[in-house]
């Protein structure tokens, strides 16, 4: 009799654990919306249009995965989180899913038990200084002062560096972004460091981008990306293959625009099993069989949302550099679907 | 001595007409001379000072009249200009509402803050005003309510049942507080919190479905009118909570005194935007995801409580500054202690304390922009996030920040201008 109560409590504690791990995917589903944590505004990869209307590079990631899970890439309540805000808001579970520049470090993954589900974007710290100084290599700038934001992994990254190269800089320390773009014009400072997507935004916003060069070295690895709560790795899954279709239909060639005719089947199996035309892979993660078909018809695959967001037709003008696809040359790359 | 006319050639029997002072010594030139040009040193200070607001104006007003107030990005902007100076007011034009009201605030209701806005001056028009009619503080006692209902929109019971209870607790409050103080505090307390349970427990879940007003969630407020809701709303609560704060730490009563010595000094001694993160982060951890306390709430607990403690110590410099002899004559005349603060020592103690009070809420209006730093959308966080991050209008910041920074100048100076009135307007000691 007690031995039976004792194995009824493991039981019910065993379901309960089991409902709370599987529970977030349930909670986005019976809520209707994908609440995804986002920047509260950075160029490129998050900030609302006129209109109201989020876009950009990691909002995207957001509405893949609002698509994947519930069909729909709208159905997302955007939580805007700042630098210091961002972990609580997941940690707490007033977000699903974090998908703001947040860089893949061991304390961050380990400490503050978070699963980073892979990279969307490899940054790294890089210089900025006028052309006028004649200046082509970092190691040049001893004695230089520098623009740099208070706070952050940059700070630590620049003193390893000019420390590991025996030369001497002088900080001038901004708080943000905008603040670094004015001191640095108002030639507060020689040089401005940052991530090099960031660097490259803030220069295209210069009145006269030519008279200022990004130095060639990267001094740092931020390899940023989505991220959620450990303890559901269901959910984890999910968030990790839907960006994983997002590259692997780039490397297979399936676009926003066929999409729609691959779907049908094609005589490659991996596109079949990927659009869910063969095997059943959507059903393995609890999604609909085509889940990946909806992620691609409504972001595009990674190239597209790259070229849209910050590729080098827009203001921002980033080459693909580091993420290219591993096929030309880049870090890009995915596990198969298989 | 006699007078003698006959041998004189001339007498002047009428006086001349007065003539014209010299040239030099009026109107315009007079002031100049006495005023700007008196000795050397003052005419080069003047020409000085001349010299430097020509350099300022003459470069502020290129830029401001011949800025550009229709293009749809800042490249566009440099494109027309091609090098001339003029600003980009462009971002003014296409981003207003959002500055106003934020970017979620949905767009064919911007007519319901307006109407609150609005409705704010004739509530508050009476409490400033103390010549308008007593009747029409009718109307301020139920416009939170109303401003309620119009901004967050949803079920119109919600606001019923808050304005019934408040109802409720001061009917309470008002029999039971004839016999004693604290059994009507504590009973209007109860019997307000009693209507508001049960009158919650009684609106159904989907009344904010298909109710009047299109219900608006606080996440989605932001812009100016996010500032205007903090300001207002904690300024006129952390009024009364700093009055009562103020007399609690004169109270003879050791318990009241020492809570509220430690309250204020505890939030006197900690930085708001430490109370903001403890608001916005600590708190989400406490409760569980789904039930916590709304955000907006949440600050504006955080802000009154902050400003009612500075204004708690500015209120007690008025009672200290009053000579004991006002305290002395109120008991000779027999009042309580209530009627005493009412009639005698809080008038003359407000008084003194009117500039100290508006310094407070004036910084306290400020303030509010710290809220940007929770990722709540002020108007300077949308300035400061998703403005200057789209690709049309990063890299603008004088045009965003000098409005910003000329609407805070036109509501703070609003407010001095008042708080002088108001001195004026009760300096009955004749100094």
């Amino acid at each position: 009799m007690k031995k039976t109560f004792v194995l009824g409590a493991l039981t019910v504690a065993g379901l309960a654990a089991g409902a709370a791990q599987a529970a977030t995917v349930d909670d986005v589903k019976a809520r209707g919306k994908l609440n995804c944590g986002v920047s509260t505004g950075l160029v490129g990869f998050a900030a609302p249009d006129a209109n109201g209307n989020w876009g950009g590079f990691d909002v995207e990631m957001c509405r893949a995965v609002a698509a994947a899970v519930l069909g729909d890439s709208n159905a997302v309540e955007f939580v805007p989180t700042t630098g210091k805000t961002r972990f609580t808001a997941l940690a707490s579970g007033e977000v699903d899913l974090l998908a703001r520049n947040t860089t893949w470090t061991f304390s961050r993954d380990v400490d503050l038990k978070f699963t980073f589900v892979g990279v969307n974007y490899y940054d790294g710290q890089g210089f900025m200084v006028p052309a006028e100084l004649g200046v082509s290599s970092a190691k040049d700038l001893d004695g230089a002062t520098v623009c740099i934001q208070t706070g952050t992994t940059t700070e630590l990254n620049l003193a390893d560096f000019f420390r590991v190269n025996g030369i001497s800089y002088e900080p001038v320390p901004i708080e943000t972004n905008a603040e670094a773009q004015q001191q640095y014009l108002a030639g507060a400072c020689d040089v401005y460091t940052t991530d090099a997507s960031g660097l490259a935004a803030t220069r295209a916003t210069f009145e006269n981008p030519g008279e200022h060069v990004v130095l060639p070295e990267i001094i740092s690895k931020e390899p940023l990306g989505p991220l959620v709560r450990h303890g559901d790795d269901n959910w984890g899954d999910i968030v990790r293959w839907t960006l994983n279709a997002l590259i692997t239909a780039e490397e297979l060639g399936v676009t926003s625009a066929n999409v729609a005719e691959m779907s049908g089947g094609t005589n490659n199996p991996e596109i079949n099993r990927m659009l869910g035309t063969e095997g059943n892979l959507g059903e393995q993660l609890g999604l609909e069989a085509d889940w990946a078909m909806k992620v691609i018809s409504a972001v595009g695959n990674y190239g597209e949302s790259f070229e849209k967001n910050i590729g080098e037709n827009t203001p921002i003008g980033l080459a693909r550099g580091l993420n290219a696809l591993w096929t030309e040359g880049g870090l890009i790359y995915t596990p198969p679907f298989r | 001595m006699p007078t003698d006319t006959s041998n004189v050639a001339f007498v002047r029997t009428e006086t001349l007409p007065e003539k014209a002072p010299p040239a030099s010594e009026t109107g315009i030139v007079k002031w100049l001379r006495e005023n700007l040009f008196a000795g050397w040193a003052n005419s080069l200070l003047t020409l000085l000072a001349i010299w430097a607001i020509y350099i300022i104006l003459s470069s502020i007003l290129p830029w401001l009249f011949g800025g550009l107030w229709t293009t749809s990005s800042l490249s566009e902007c440099r494109e027309i200009l091609q090098g001339r100076v003029g600003g980009c007011f462009s971002v003014l034009t296409e981003r207003w509402n959002q500055l106003l009201y934020g970017f979620k605030y949905p767009n064919d209701q911007y007519w319901r803050p307006n109407l609150a806005l609005v409705l704010l001056f004739f509530a508050a028009a009476p409490v400033l005003f103390f010549d308008l009619p007593r009747k029409l503080l009718i109307f301020t006692g139920l416009y939170p309510f109303l401003a309620f209902w119009l901004i967050w929109g949803g079920a119109i019971a919600v606001p019923i049942v808050a304005l019934l209870g408040v109802v409720a607790g001061y009917v309470v409050f008002d029999r039971l507080g004839k016999q004693t103080f604290a059994g009507g505090f504590f009973g209007g307390i109860a019997a307000a919190i009693l209507v508001w349970v049960l009158g919650m427990a009684l609106i159904p879940e989907t009344a904010s479905e298909n109710a009047l007003l299109e219900s608006v969630p606080s996440r989605d407020l932001g812009g100016f009118m996010l500032n205007l809701m903090l300001g207002v709303t904690c300024v006129s609560l952390s009024l009364p909570i700093g009055i009562a704060l103020a007399l609690g730490r004169q109270s003879n009563m050791p318990l009241i005194k020492w809570i509220c010595v430690v309250f204020i000094e505890f939030i006197r001694g900690v930085p708001l935007i430490t109370l903001l993160f403890v608001a916005s982060v600590m708190l989400s951890y406490f409760f569980p995801p789904e039930s916590t306390v709304d955000l907006f709430l949440r600050v504006v607990i955080m802000i009154t409580v902050f400003s009612a403690a500075y204004i708690a110590e500015v209120i007690r410099g008025g009672l200290a500054a009053l000579p004991k002899g006002q305290y002395e004559a109120a008991d000779s005349l027999g009042l309580d202690y209530p009627q005493a603060m009412q009639l005698i020592i809080l008038p003359q103690a407000l008084k003194i304390s009117i500039p100290g009070i508006v310094n407070v809420a004036v910084g306290l209006f400020k303030d509010t922009t710290l809220v940007s730093v929770i990722s709540m959308f002020d108007l300077v966080g949308m300035i400061r996030g998703p403005i200057l991050a789209s690709t049309e209008w990063n890299g603008v910041y004088w045009e965003l920040l000098g409005f910003a920074a000329a609407l805070f100048f036109v509501v703070c100076y609003g407010i001095s201008q008042y708080s002088q009135w108001l001195e004026r307007r009760l300096a009955t000691d004749h100094r």
